[in-house]
This record gives C-alpha cells, structure tokens and sequence, in this order.
C-alpha cells in the first residue's frame, strides 16, 4: 500500500444495444463475418449522411436520467476531427458541446460502505472500426463503425483500484438493468481509459495526471491503476516525482505495465465543431417524463428490499440481483406466491449451480417460475420429499416437461397412514425370523424394515410416517 | 430539337413528334459537339437508352448531373484526381427520383474541383469554357451544367451551389439558375464542400422547366436529416405570373453606383440592365424599395463564406484518405499513405482551402475566426428574414457583368471594390433562402444576369416573380451562339 492518495478518474465506454448503428441504418449486433454488418455512411463514401437513431438517444437519455445529470434543452452532436485508418470520415460524430448529461452523481459500495461517484458528463457517440495488426499488414474491420457507444466520464474522485472495478462493475449492472447494453467485455462492449495521479494525504493539490488508454477488462482496470500507483510512488519515493510526466501510456497485458504512448505536448487539437448535418432537436420534458417511466428498478433498491423487506441475507441477495434476469426471476417467484426464503433457496443454489455446470443462462433455462411453483407447492403440501423434489427438477429439466408430469398419483409420496400400516402389516406377517431376530436385541434390522417398505411402495412411502409405524410396531 | 422547353419537348413525345430515342442521340452528339468546344464532361453517356413517355413532364427527356452528384455504376469524380476512377454503387436522391420521373442521364458535367471554385478552371479534366465566347470562362462550380444547358445540350442539367455555384455560371452563360430553400432537396450522394452552406438545384433556360426539375427532385428524404417534406408545394403549378402587388427590395450598399466611382463602362452597362429590369416588374405593379444595410456587416460576407465553408470542407474532405475508394497513396505505413493520397491529388487551390480551414477550427483561432464567423453568419440572416417580413424578395445584378477572360490578363477591371457584386449570392446560402439567376440582358454580345431570393420556404413565390421577369423580356430559352442583341 503507498502512502500516498490516488487520485483515479475513469472514461467509461460502452457499447449500446440497439436494432440499428447510432447514425446508421446497418445492423447493430456483433459479427464474426468482417464488413457485414455495414452500409455505405459506416465506409464515409461520398456524399452519405448520418441520420440520427432515436432510440440510442433515448437509451443515452435514459443513463443520463439514472445517473442524476442535467439534461441539455436540445440535443445535437459535434465532429471530433482527427486521421486515424479506423476513422472513415476522418471525424467521428460525438457530443462536446452539450452531452445529453452533465454534472450526474451515483452511489456505489465497496467493501460494504458506500461512495458517491461524481459524474462529470455521459455523451452519445459513435464507435470506429477496429483493426487487427499483422506482421506486414493490417486488417479493417467496419463492422464496429458507428456502434453507438455511450462515453460516460467521472470527476477525479475514485481513490483505488477496488473502488475503480466496484464503479464499473456497478455502472455495467446498471446498463443491463436497464436494457441498454449487454455490457460484456469479453466481446469489447465496454473499455476505459483511466486517469492516475497520486498526491500526499495531506495535500490540496493534484498531483500530475497520467492517462491509460483503451484497458479493455475490469482485471486490466484493476492491474493498470495499482501499477501506476506504484510507479508514480517509487518516483515520490525517490525525490523524483518530476519524472512523472503528464503522458498518455497504453496497458501492457503481458508485462502487467503501462508504456509510454505520447506527451502531453503532442496532444491532438481534435478540431471540434457542431455537425452540420444533423439539426438540432428539443428534448421534450414529455418525452423526458416517458424516458424516466421505463427506468427499472436498480440493483441497490432491489438489494435493499430484498433484505428488509423479505429477510434474505447479504449474501442471497447479493447473488439475486447481480443480474437483472435473475433478479426478476426471483421477483416472479414472488408474485406466483413462493415464499421469499424457499425462492431465493432455489435460486442460489440448484438453479445457479446448473446454470454453471452446464453454461446457460438464466433467460434460457427451462425451469419458468410458475413450473418451479409447481415443486415448491407440493413439497410444502408434504406431498412430495425434498429429495423427490430435487430429482423432479432434474428430470424436468432433462426431458423439458413441466415438474407436475413426474407428480402423477402413483409417484406423490406415499403418506396415507392407513395403506401404509396394510402394507407394513404384511411385511410383518411375511418376516417372523426377522422380527425375532429384532427383538432379541439386533435392532439394526430396523433398517431392513424400512427397506422393505420402502421397496414395495418403490420409494414412495413417506419415510417419517414408515419409521413411526414400523417403531410403533415392532416395539410394542 | 434540344433549343425546346421541357413542355415543348412533352408536347412532341406525347403526339409523337419525335422520340425519346432521337432525343437521347441528339443530346449525345450535341454532348461530343460540346466537349469538345468547352471541355464541359467527365463522361458522355454513350449508351444511354431511351425511357418510355408518360404523362411525367420528364418522361423521354435527357439531362446532365453534374459530376459530384453519386451516380449508380457511373463514374463519378467530384472533378478531382482523388476520385479519378471511383464508380459509386448507390445513386443520390435528387438522381434517383429524376430517374423515377423517366428522364435519361446522358452525361456527366465538369466542375471545379469538388465544387470549391468559381472559375470552372479547376477540373481535373481542364478548363471548362463559355459556349458564347471559347476564350471565356462559365464561371463555376456548375460550369460544365451551365455551358451544356446554354449550349442546348438538352433542356436542364443539375447544380449545387454552396456560395453561388449554380446562380453565377447561370448569369455568365445567359440560362436560369435556381437553387431552392435549403433541404428542399436531399443532399444524399451529393459530394459535400460545406454542409451548412450546400444546396442542390438546377440549370435551365426557363423559369418554368426550373419549378418542373425542382417539383421532381424535392421532398422529405430518410438518408438526409436537414430535408424536409414539401409534398403541399407545386412550384410548377404555383406559377400564374401574377405579381401585382408584390414588394422588392434592392441593397443600396451594393447596387448604388455612386459606390463605384471608377466603373468601367460594362458595370455602368450591367447596372443600366438591371434597372431596366426593375422597371419591368414595376410595370407589373411590384414595387421597389431601396434598403441600406450597414457595410461593415456587407463587407464581411466573403470572410464569412470562406471561414464557414473553407472549415467545413476541411472535415467533410477527411473520407478522402485513398484507403476505402480512390487511388492508394504509396507510403510505408497508413499515415504517409494517406499523405501521399491527398498531396497528389488535390489541386493547390483546394489544399489552399484545407489549410484555412484547419487554421481557423484550430482551437486557438476558433473563437477569432469560427465562431465569429457564426455569428455574423447569424445576423445576416436574421436581417435578411427580418426583412422578408415586409419585401416578398431581394432583387440584385448578379456579378461586376460578363463572364471573365480565362486568361485573367484580357480583363479591364473596375478599380473599385467590387466584392460585393461579385459575393452577394451568398447570402442565399447563410440563411438556405430560395435563390434563382435569370438572363437580363447582354453586354457586347454575352448575357448579363439579374437574381432573385426570397425567404424558405416562400420558392413559389420566387420563381413566380422570376417568371413574370421572365415573360417581360426576350431572354427564355436562348441558345448560346443563337439569338443575342
């Protein structure tokens, strides 16, 4: 641990889910195919022209509202000028000028205590190409130009790596709660660039900023700032702080270090203007009304009912509503009447751990909440043991049949005390060497009775009822 | 055959006087004629075929589009070596819909480089020249549109116009000239120079076939975001001539001959025309009204129109790297690729142009030049609406006089300031107002010309003024060469 203060400020870009690209009709969706999902405005060949997609504007508008910024009175973009071979246009259409949100806040936990995270602005913009370097050439792929990415920028106020993940692992909960971006990392939806600066505790001035670019995984967020840390501190340490310059360096995975891109002196004056080809529009206080009706209900609201509300632990509902879907499911369960602790019982444990073993998600598994109900219920009902109920959700999963087809008659457990002291009563009669054997002190033949019963009722018999009857019984 | 109007040439399809195929050939022999006496295309359409003649006013006709309009499985060059040899899958709007009308693209119309210039001398296939006199220039960027058109090629070609494209070249080779309110018409797969500024229009030799042409290629477009839906307007049928009662208004700033002192006798001539066509309309019962308009504010337009449109068109132009279309600079890597591409290909004047442009959207010029710029870009326009408020339309002489010498030496200028005359155009550009260029007269045997701007979407009213101009003089549908005074 240094002992100074690190000053850590992050640049959030994530990808938006959407039918079509920002300012394209081409299809949004990722593609293993390069260059297919593309249309004439994603290559900038002449004479094409960007057209708005309403929805990512309302989806931007809908983070803005969550995130507790101002919205602007209309909305238009600006072009960010700059060559880049990942550039088509040569500038990319963002916002600068009036972001669709500014001045946001959002509390986060970490370790258990909550922070507030001040956001400086979130912008709606467009993604560029991406390139695949090889030894002599280099690949474009356009199929990622004019995603539409939301770029969603802090104040400099986060002060160590774990509350840098815990900032984003929150902010990704929240674009999937609220169905604005898948949010995986491992298809590239979301990358930072990540401000460093450290300063003694006791100080009021900010120590110089260095900038991470484009660290594409939380782990990488994570390694980058504790090695900045380090190494801007071995410099203090060594009366050498002015070594550290205000550069723009880039991750280095396999070394686990950042490296030096360029100066602060070579920073690019990207050129900014308005678009021109994009009329501004008044964002409506109707239409902004309509936007914040759809907001969901946040993972924190959620977490915080679940507990006070429905008495689960920490630990359950942390699980629970770690995604949305799941935090859904669990709600319906609810709603068709499971009690709150059998539903969170199921959910954390058969049903996440099936979804691990065999890779699916929640979305797809076949066990609906009303089919699970139909376990619950007969097992509260006493109808059927937890141990028949474990292997009905395992068969009804395996066959994709509804729980209440392996709850016929002759499969609910057998508890009808008369039928099962008729068979008892036989299993008696046929059995004297036995019941001798029993009698005269060899009483772990107990078992062989309850075996018995249990293998002429084919494991039906209600074992509770069988042990009392067959005590009752043999003790008398 | 091509001398006649649109509606003349319906007439004669419709009784069949004459047929489309005979028009296509005669438009494509008429296209060599013109080529190569004004170097006027990129491409002639050889194989242009014949459509069928409906009732559409366009069915059966052939037109040129001038070369940065997309044109589907054509070449389109935009005029510069950047593009020599691209060929665009998609045609722009403003073509596709003139096809749908059943008119036949022939050629291909020369223009100054991407349409950043007014001289037609900048084409990557040469100097493009006036039909009414080879050693003289159309004026630009619509040049190789307006030599076609004046030397009856066929009845109309397209334009753009981003300071005064199509309205100058119109006045120099004596045909009309109109570029209607601005996203009237999509600009979609028109090359752009500055967005802000660009319009599409037309060059025709009548009112008429103007508001025929526009009436075809406007109206609310999904793959452009400035368009706008004008399905409530018919220019062509909104044209009756009448006039009486309506209000003009001139810029005593920059008609008062008492500004130019040292007039040559051409201006003194050109201003004498344009009077006598002011007069024509006050026959009509319209009145004239002479406006001032503070100079420092006049005196500004060209700066204006460069920082606006010299910045735009450097960020519009940045697609042009060689790496998706045009030719592949050399280079050992993607930086000096692009380098390589752009020094070989554009023109001085235009790397001209970028270099402004990037100076003034540098961050530390942006507030001194950009947004300045803006501004007064603002005030114009808001005194130019406020007045439309009281006038139906601005009415100005378009230029100093005739068409300049290629060779800038034969020239005898006026020693006065006359950037005004020469820029005034842009006004219709800065507020995206209606603007139409009509033939007024002729000095030493080459056309003058008078224009027309009124405020958006008012065009009907427009050309309807231009037209009752039109009918009041001898002008309509001259052919270059043909009948002059």
């Amino acid at each position: 641990m240094s002992k100074y203060k690190a000053v850590i400020g992050l640049e959030m870009h994530c990808e938006l889910k959407s039918n079509s690209k920002v300012f394209s009709s081409a299809e949004n969706s990722y593609n293993e195919i390069p260059n297919s999902n593309i249309r004439p405005v994603d290559m900038a060949f002449p004479g094409t022209l960007p057209v708005v997609n309403k929805e990512c504007v309302r989806k931007a508008l809908l983070m803005s509202l969550v995130l507790n910024c101002k919205q602007p009175e209309y909305m238009y973009f600006d072009r960010k000028n700059y060559y880049y071979p990942d550039l088509p246009k040569g500038y990319q259409i963002t916002q600068m000028h009036d972001p669709v949100g500014v001045d946001g806040k959002i509390i986060i936990e970490v370790d258990g205590q909550e922070k507030e995270v001040l956001i400086h602005d979130i912008h709606l913009e467009e993604d560029a190409a991406s390139l695949d370097h090889y030894y002599d050439v280099s690949m474009i792929d356009y199929n990622r130009a004019g995603v539409p990415l939301l770029e969603l920028v802090t104040e400099p106020c986060l002060n160590s790596a774990e509350e840098a993940v815990a900032f984003l692992e929150t902010m990704r909960r929240i674009y999937q709660y609220c169905d604005v971006s898948e949010g995986d990392t491992k298809k590239g939806q979301i990358r930072c660039d990540v401000n460093v600066s450290i300063m003694d505790p006791d100080a009021t001035e900010l120590g110089t900023k260095v900038e991470i670019k484009n660290v594409n995984s939380f782990s990488n967020v994570y390694e980058a700032i504790n090695y900045e840390i380090k190494r801007q501190s071995a410099l203090k340490d060594a009366g050498k702080y002015d070594e550290v310059e205000q550069d723009t360096r880039r991750f280095d995975e396999e070394s686990g270090t950042t490296i030096h891109m360029r100066s602060k002196v070579d920073a690019i004056d990207y050129k900014y203007f308005v678009e021109p080809n994009i009329p501004k529009y008044k964002i409506t206080k109707e239409w902004l009304e309509e936007i914040k009706k759809s907001i969901p209900v946040l993972p924190r609201e959620r977490k915080k009912k679940y507990m006070e509300e429905f008495g689960l632990s920490d630990y359950d509902a942390t699980i629970i509503v770690k995604e949305k879907v799941s935090a859904d499911y669990f709600e319906e369960c609810l709603s068709l009447g499971i009690k709150p602790k059998v539903a969170a019982n199921w959910l954390t444990v058969q049903i996440i751990a099936y979804l691990n073993k065999y890779d699916i998600e929640l979305k797809d598994f076949y066990l609906k909440p009303e089919y699970l109900k139909q376990i619950t219920d007969e097992l509260e009902k006493g109808t059927i043991s937890s141990k028949q109920a474990k292997e009905i959700f395992f068969k009804a999963l395996e066959e994709e049949k509804m729980p209440k087809t392996y709850i016929k008659e002759d499969n609910l457990q057998l508890s009808d005390k008369g039928k099962l002291e008729e068979i008892i009563n036989t299993i008696l009669e046929n059995n004297p060497s036995q019941i001798e054997q029993y009698k005269g002190g060899k009483t772990n033949l107990f078992d062989f009775f309850v075996g018995q019963v249990m293998k002429e009722t084919r494991g039906k018999a209600n074992p509770v009822m069988t042990k009392e009857l067959l005590k009752e019984k043999l003790d008398k | 055959m091509m001398d006649k109007t649109i509606e003349e040439l319906h007439d004669l399809l419709i009784n069949k006087k004459v047929t489309s195929k005979e028009l296509v050939e005669e438009a494509l022999k008429k296209s060599h004629e013109v080529e190569a006496s004004c170097n006027a295309f990129v491409t002639i359409l050889d194989d242009a075929k014949e459509t069928e003649v409906t009732d559409d006013l366009l069915s059966g006709i052939p037109f040129g589009v001038k070369d940065n309009y997309s044109t589907k499985d054509i070449l389109t060059t935009g005029s510069s070596n950047t593009l020599k040899d691209y060929v665009p899958f998609f045609d722009a709007t403003a073509v596709r819909k003139l096809k749908e009308h059943g008119a036949i693209v022939v050629n291909k119309t020369a223009l100054d480089e991407f349409g950043m210039g007014g001289t037609g001398t900048t084409a990557h296939t040469g100097v493009i020249r006036n039909p009414w006199d080879l050693d003289r220039m159309c004026a630009g960027s619509s040049s190789g549109s307006a030599a076609a058109v004046a030397a009856g090629v066929y009845p109309y070609a397209l334009g753009s116009d981003t300071g005064d494209s199509i309205r100058k070249p119109a006045a120099f080779c004596g045909i009309v000239g109109y570029k209607p309110t601005y996203g009237m018409i999509s600009r979609y797969g028109l090359f752009p120079f500055a967005s802000s500024l660009d319009h599409c229009g037309v060059l025709t030799r009548s009112v008429k076939d103007a508001a025929i042409v526009v009436d075809a290629m406007k109206g609310i477009d999904e793959l452009d975001m400035t368009s706008w839906d004008s399905k409530d307007i018919n220019l062509y049928k909104s044209i009756d001539g009448n006039v009486k009662g309506k209000k003009l208004f001139y810029i005593k700033e920059i008609v008062d001959l008492e500004n130019y002192p040292d007039a040559t006798d051409e201006l003194k001539k050109h201003l004498e025309i344009y009077h006598q066509a002011l007069d024509k309309l006050r026959d009509l019962g319209v009145s004239i009204e002479e406006v001032s308009i503070e100079k420092n504010i006049l005196n500004a337009l060209p700066s204006v129109y460069v920082c606006l449109s010299c910045a735009e068109a450097t960020s519009n132009m940045s697609n042009l790297t060689g790496i998706i279309f045009g030719p592949r600079g050399k280079g050992d890597n993607v930086m000096d690729m692009m380098k390589d591409h752009r020094t070989k290909g554009f023109s001085p004047l235009i790397k001209r142009r970028f270099v402004i442009g990037s100076f003034i959207l540098q961050k530390e010029n942006q507030e001194r030049y950009f947004l300045n710029a803006a501004r007064l870009r603002r005030i114009i326009v808001d005194k130019m609406k406020d007045l439309f408020k009281k006038y139906d339309a601005l009415i100005l002489p378009v230029s100093t006089g005739v068409a300049p010498y290629i060779d800038g030496s034969k020239d005898e200028l006026t020693k006065d300031n006359t950037a005004l005359l020469e820029e005034h155009l842009q006004i219709g550009n800065f507020g995206g107002f209606p603007s139409i260029t009509i033939p007024d007269g002729f000095i030493n045997s080459l056309p003058v010309g008078i224009n027309i701007t009124g405020n958006c979407y008012d065009d009907a009213n427009v050309l309807n003024i231009a037209y009752a101009l039109e009918s009041q003089m001898n002008y309509k549908n001259m052919i270059a060469g043909g009948r002059h005074e």
